[in-house]
């Protein structure tokens, strides 16, 4: 087997600091291959992840960042298909996120929600981008959340997430966006009840989609029943809107109601809402510099493994483990 | 059936040779497996006696052929008056080549035509539409308008044969465009015969074939109801497939049970226009496929009879018995067909044709051993053929009516298929009907599951391919396969570019006008249909008009 | 957390043909093997099938077909991923293909054709043991 010499670290490092540049480059051109390499990088937390936000960070925040969310069968998908055409119409660059479930069991998920918005794949001003959750604990957000850095960087005028709303990492998802719209549609059983009750509180507006079924009406005033119980002074209050996303009903009055919530937190919220946000993707990124650096450093100096033994044999709790293993990591530092 | 005392007899004898003679006879040989079952999961026994059949009642459950409940056939002396007829699934390339291989398959004893259409044509695209690029006639033959019609049948009196038509979304244009044809030829069209699939509802969880919504799908599939009932009285306007939902993986159970319910969605929205059931029941045909495990195929066909004599009878209250007859279209199943060693498919035919013939079915195409690699060649489907003949002639199964009759097994199978399709007809009812099931993904989940259960087994060799993952044998003996000439798609397209400059523009146009209107009316579009196909309107120009009007399908797709 | 990579396929139904219990069955089992699987339903033309794996970045493509029209298609297919660079997608086949059509198909590109009475198992280990290692 023939051997290479291998490059020196530091020639290393700047072909890929090159990558990274070239690559950034392309996504602020709008070059479909970067974008989707980009997005690719992130997902995968690889070494140039951060590199490349780095690269992209200071020329994003101009998107326009929608939520999409709700139960199975709602009919988001259609939905997110009429709004993408809807803001093509007016001249709107669109960038999608489509998120969908890892099996825990398996790690393998299924991505089928570009399906309903294929027709828009030719559309040069469309981007569209599966995502699984990959079950990271928090870290999917974060992946979602740099792949929209991405995808507003290249310019996309709006960035559209989409994700079922069943779970917690959905929820964080969500968080990601600057208006989040809930899909209900009715007939679907006491889903209303059913709809988890942190997506009631993030949601700014509230569809009730399949709106030609029986019991549409119906739905609409469950929900601004539990609604009125959050009512607050001077907060948005969110509307419920009825849309057949079949027949593309209700959708301009739907962008509308959008572009009301955008004024609306630009006004009254920007500031907040921003360090907010700014807040908690500092503080995230610090929890995985630290778990990361240090959880590392510990494994390569054995300290892990030899409280480890101490744990399985009950003499100490890992919560008192952890820190006594920091105490001394941090004193020394 | 049985004297109560003698059935007790049976069960004591049972349980005695179970410590006996059993026993000592496990202890020699194992069984091969530890639970053996049908391809719809019902567990088989060793043996079925009177026990299993002890609460049955002759003239309520069998009866005689001819009479309700149909077990035994809808006919009274079934084959030993008329055969099935023997009808070849045929079409590629144009309709010139597809007229010469149905002149062919009659001279070779074919009792009727059956038309297969290639891709452009089932989804509504002219031949030179973009989306046909490289897909015409290539599986079906290409019918762009009326002219292709007319070449297709040239020479083929259809006062003299009946035709099967595999057309669903456009079956309105082909439809449409037959009756021109007949009117040509003076047939009058109380005397055209024939069959159109027109079975929407299953597009959308088995052939996928869709083109609008479900709404709009079966209100076209209405509409050729109510049309045959009135204008067309020798014409079968539906043929309600269970074929295309077995092929996509569903069980025998659930083959059974979605198709009988199609069949109860569409006599409830032809209800719905105000019909008789009598009216239009007795024309409504069927279509299984017939699959590898011999007596839960027999069964599954004895038991569509009864449950559909039932349906119609206790859900419809029809008065005319006709109305109760499951007059019944088989075809033996393509995806047991296997790439490897393909001569093997001879023998798997034939004994799906057999289980067709115990079946009772009025009507059958048997698939060609070639048909996993490529469309039949003439070879083939002459051997097909022949297998069908032997059948009917050699075999002797046709002396008699329903042979199968008295089998504790097969009767045992029978009822217990009929019990569980209830089962889902009560489920399905439950969700609000076959349309609402459908978007719910209902139809879908279950056939899909089934799906990779099957294939699991396969993979995992539970359940043996002869000649794939057992017998495999690594020489390969190179068929002849039909290969369609690329020169179809030019000529197609050249044909289409003459038809549409020679045609009166104008008339075309102006009748067009008039169907978009009647479909927003909601009208029933036949008559208008017939008119355009006669101005040599495409069937492109007709889909078009229709896709304004009801929007296109989006598949539900579940995994 | 570090995450490993995950194979990403694309398992798409090129022209009309609409049988696609074959790709929905491979599509679940790469899915069980722990594969992140888009699938983009039916009827997809060369076009849409080159955008989506050049938007999804995804490692393989599996194309299902059985009406014979593989003839145009698949060239058709493999030219226009050249033509957006991505050179280092692996494309397998399945469905319907002639065993004398596979010397062609593969000439334009594609790796594997994968005929009726290929187990999954088989699939999912291939795709495995060939998906393009990225730099």
């Amino acid at each position: 087997m023939t051997t290479f010499p291998r490059e020196p670290k530091t020639a290393r490092c700047a072909r890929a600091l090159t990558k990274i540049q070239e690559l950034a480059q392309g996504i602020f051109g709008g070059d479909c291959r970067s974008i989707a390499r980009a997005i690719t990088i992130v997902e995968n937390n690889l070494s140039e992840a951060k590199d490349l936000i780095a690269a992209i960070y200071p020329h994003t925040g101009k998107a326009q960042i929608i939520g999409l969310t709700g139960p199975g069968g709602a009919g988001k998908s259609t939905l997110a298909e009429k709004i993408i055409r809807e803001y093509r119409r007016r001249g709107k660059t669109v960038g999608v996120v489509a998120v969908d479930p890892t099996s825990p069991f398996t790690g393998g998920a299924f991505l089928g929600d570009r399906i309903r918005m294929q027709e828009l794949c030719m559309d040069e001003g469309v981007f569209i981008r599966s995502m699984a959750t990959r079950n990271y604990s928090g870290g999917i957000a974060k992946a979602t959340k740099d792949a929209v850095k991405i995808l507003d960087a290249a310019g996309k005028d709006i960035v559209l997430v989409e994700t079922v709303g069943a779970g917690q990492s959905e929820v964080d998802i969500i968080r990601v966006a600057q208006t989040v719209i809930v899909v209900h549609a009715p007939g679907m059983g006491d889903e209303i009840q059913a709809i988890k009750a942190g997506i009631m509180e993030i949601g700014d507006i509230f569809v009730v989609n399949k709106a030609d079924r029986e019991n549409a009406n119906k739905a609409v005033t469950d929900i601004q029943a539990i609604l009125q119980l959050n009512n607050e002074e001077n907060k948005w209050k969110p509307p419920v809107l009825k849309t057949i996303a079949l027949t593309g009903e209700g959708v301009p009055e739907l962008l509308g109601k959008i572009e009301e919530h955008r004024q609306f937190a630009e006004k009254e919220l920007k500031h907040e809402k921003s360090r907010e946000k700014a807040e908690s993707e500092l503080v995230e990124a610090i929890t995985e510099e630290v778990t990361s650096s240090i959880v590392e450093d510990l494994k390569k100096e054995g300290k892990l493994d030899e409280l480890l033994q101490k744990i399985l044999e009950k003499e100490i709790d890992p919560a008192s483990a952890a820190e006594k293993l920091l105490k001394e990591k941090l004193k020394r530092n | 059936m049985f004297e109560k005392e003698k059935i007790e007899e049976v069960k004591q004898e049972r349980g005695r040779w179970e410590q006996t003679t059993l026993q000592n006879w496990l202890r020699q040989t194992r069984e091969r497996k530890g639970e053996f079952h049908d391809h719809s999961g019902i567990a088989i026994k060793r043996v079925y006696t009177p026990e299993d059949i002890k609460n049955m009642d002759y003239m309520q459950d069998l009866g005689f052929p001819g009479e309700y409940p149909f077990t035994r056939g809808v006919h009274a002396t079934m084959y030993r008056g008329r055969l099935w007829t023997m009808r070849m699934f045929a079409g590629f390339g144009t309709a010139a080549n597809t007229n010469k291989r149905f002149k062919y398959l009659l001279k070779e004893g074919e009792s009727g035509l059956s038309t297969a259409f290639d891709y452009p044509t089932i989804m509504g695209y002219d031949s030179d539409h973009p989306m046909a690029m490289g897909e015409v006639g290539i599986c079906g033959v290409a019918i762009s308008s009326l002219r292709d019609m007319e070449v297709l049948f040239s020479g083929i009196p259809l006062n003299q044969v009946t035709t099967s038509m595999t057309i669903n979304g456009p079956a309105p244009m082909l439809l449409a465009m037959y009756v021109a044809v007949g009117d040509k030829e003076g047939v009058p069209r109380e005397e055209l015969g024939g069959t159109t699939q027109n079975d929407n509802l299953k597009e959308f969880f088995a052939q996928k074939l869709c083109i609008f919504p479900p709404k709009a799908s079966v209100k076209l599939t209405t509409d050729i109801i109510e049309y045959c009932a009135r204008h067309l009285p020798r014409w079968n306007p539906v043929s309600i497939s269970g074929y295309h939902i077995r092929e996509a993986g569903a069980t025998a159970l659930q083959e059974l049970a979605f198709t009988l319910y199609d069949g109860i969605s569409y006599v409830e929205s032809t209800l719905e226009r105000g019909l008789k059931v009598d009216d239009f029941a007795p024309r409504l045909s069927f279509f299984f496929a017939s699959h590898n495990d011999f007596c839960e195929e027999i069964a599954k066909f004895r038991a569509a009879r009864r449950i559909w004599a039932k349906v119609m009878k206790e859900r419809f209250h029809t008065k005319n018995p006709r109305s109760m007859w499951m007059r019944m279209h088989i075809q033996t199943s393509g995806c047991t067909l296997t790439a490897q060693q393909p001569l093997n498919n001879i023998i798997r035919t034939t004994i799906q044709a057999l289980a067709a013939a115990y079946g009772g079915t009025q009507s059958l195409h048997t698939n060609s051993f070639d048909e996993a690699l490529a469309l039949p060649s003439e070879e083939a489907v002459r051997v097909a053929l022949r297998t069908q003949q032997i059948v009917a002639h050699e075999s002797g199964i046709t002396h008699t009516v329903d042979p199968m009759a008295g089998s504790f097994y097969i009767e045992a199978l029978t009822n217990e298929m009929e019990e569980k399709a209830f089962e889902y007809f009560r489920k399905i009812d439950d969700m609000g009907g076959a349309i609402t099931a459908i978007e719910k993904g209902f139809f879908q989940k279950e056939i899909t599951d089934s799906a990779f259960k099957y294939q699991r087994e396969i993979d995992e060799k539970k359940r043996t391919v002869v000649g794939v993952n057992e017998y495999a044998t690594e020489e390969d003996h190179p068929i002849e396969l039909l290969r369609v000439d690329p020169k179809v798609e030019e000529d197609q397209l050249a044909s289409l570019q003459k038809l549409r400059k020679e045609r009166d523009q104008r008339k075309a146009q102006e009748i067009l006008g008039k169907l978009h209107y009647a479909a927003e009316k909601d009208e029933n579009l036949m008559p208008l249909m017939i008119d355009a196909v006669k101005a040599y309107a495409t069937l492109g120009e007709i889909t078009d008009v229709l896709k304004k009007v009801y929007g296109e399908y989006k598949e539900l797709i579940v995994i | 957390m570090r995450s490993g990579r995950k194979i990403r396929v694309l398992i798409a139904k090129p022209g009309l043909d609409s049988h696609d219990r074959g790709a929905k069955v491979v599509a679940r089992a790469l899915r069980d093997g722990g594969m992140e699987v888009i699938y983009t339903g039916l009827r997809q033309t060369p076009e849409q099938i080159a955008e989506t794996a050049l938007q999804e970045d995804v490692d393989v493509i599996g194309l299902s077909i059985l009406s014979g029209a593989h003839r145009t298609l698949f060239p058709r297919i493999m030219e226009l991923l050249k033509q957006k660079g991505m050179n280092d997608v692996m494309v397998f086949a399945g469905g319907i293909i002639p065993g004398e059509d596979v010397p062609e198909i593969k000439k334009c590109g594609i790796k594997e054709v994968f005929g009726p009475g290929t187990t999954t198992e088989t699939i999912v280990t291939y795709v495995f043991d060939n998906v393009p290692k990225r730099a």
